[in-house]
């Protein structure tokens, strides 16, 4: 199974996340968001940026409750819903926009 | 089931790297940390290497998970025990270990790592509704 970007064959997991970080890229990423019905906004790019930033430093990505708490902390109040957040990323802020990522499935996350 | 939380204890005596043991505990707790229970971390025996920092796995070729230690406070798990005796025997000291900590709603940085003697740690285990050994 693989998303096939510009010729090449990048290899995913049956639920479409990557089976290696490395191979993620800014491009890949609006790929995949565009298989999951998501144009990448700005404040999309917000999101999946900072989970990338969380999974480099704490090797996880977040759970939701975790994702919201931090991203008032960093971009205020106004972004750190989970109504927003589900606005974003309809199907699961935490699953979809860790597949767009490039990370693996959160822990705890069914 | 009444409302008020439990109390879960997750205590950890293996190393970190030379089995699933430590990982899986990491992940069962971070886990469990979302059904908003009253959870806290032991760490005795070669459990306290868990959380020794400067930790590199490079040549191993595993997972260096030892940085999500620092993502539980995220997580409000705020109560790391870790056994004086166990340290002492490994000839290491609270300095050895990484710094974990969590935030409040009026203070940040708080550090989370407790270290307790064998007879609080023995207190500890009696007071708990719910212990899980790994």
């Amino acid at each position: 199974m693989g998303y096939n970007f510009k010729g090449q064959d990048i290899a995913h997991d049956e639920e479409g996340y990557l089976t290696d970080l490395s191979s993620w890229n800014p491009e890949l990423a609006e790929m995949i968001a565009k298989d999951e019905d998501i144009d990448m906004t700005d404040e999309h790019w917000e999101v999946v940026n900072f989970l990338r930033d969380y999974y480099d430093e704490y090797q996880i990505a977040p759970a939701i409750r975790v994702l919201t708490k931090a991203l008032k902390k960093t971009m205020g109040p106004e972004k750190a819903s989970n109504k927003y957040l589900y606005e974003l990323f309809p199907y699961g802020p935490a699953k979809q926009a860790c597949k767009i990522a490039g990370l693996p499935k959160p822990t705890g996350c069914v | 089931m009444s409302d008020e939380a439990r109390k879960f204890l997750y205590v950890n005596r293996k190393a970190p790297h030379g089995s699933i043991y430590a990982l899986e505990s990491l992940e069962v707790v971070l886990i469990g940390a979302a059904f908003e229970q009253d959870v806290s971390l032991a760490f005795l025996d070669d459990g306290v290497f868990q959380i020794v920092k400067g930790q590199d796995t490079k040549g191993i070729a595993t997972k260096n998970f030892s940085n999500t230690y620092r993502a539980l406070g995220d997580y409000d798990v705020r109560k790391l025990y870790v056994e004086q005796e166990s340290l002492d025997e490994r000839g290491l000291t609270v300095d050895d270990l990484m710094e974990l900590t969590h935030d409040t709603d009026d203070e940040d940085d708080l550090t989370s790592i407790i270290v307790v003697n064998r007879s609080e740690m023995a207190k500890i285990m009696s007071e708990q509704d719910v212990i899980l050994s790994f």
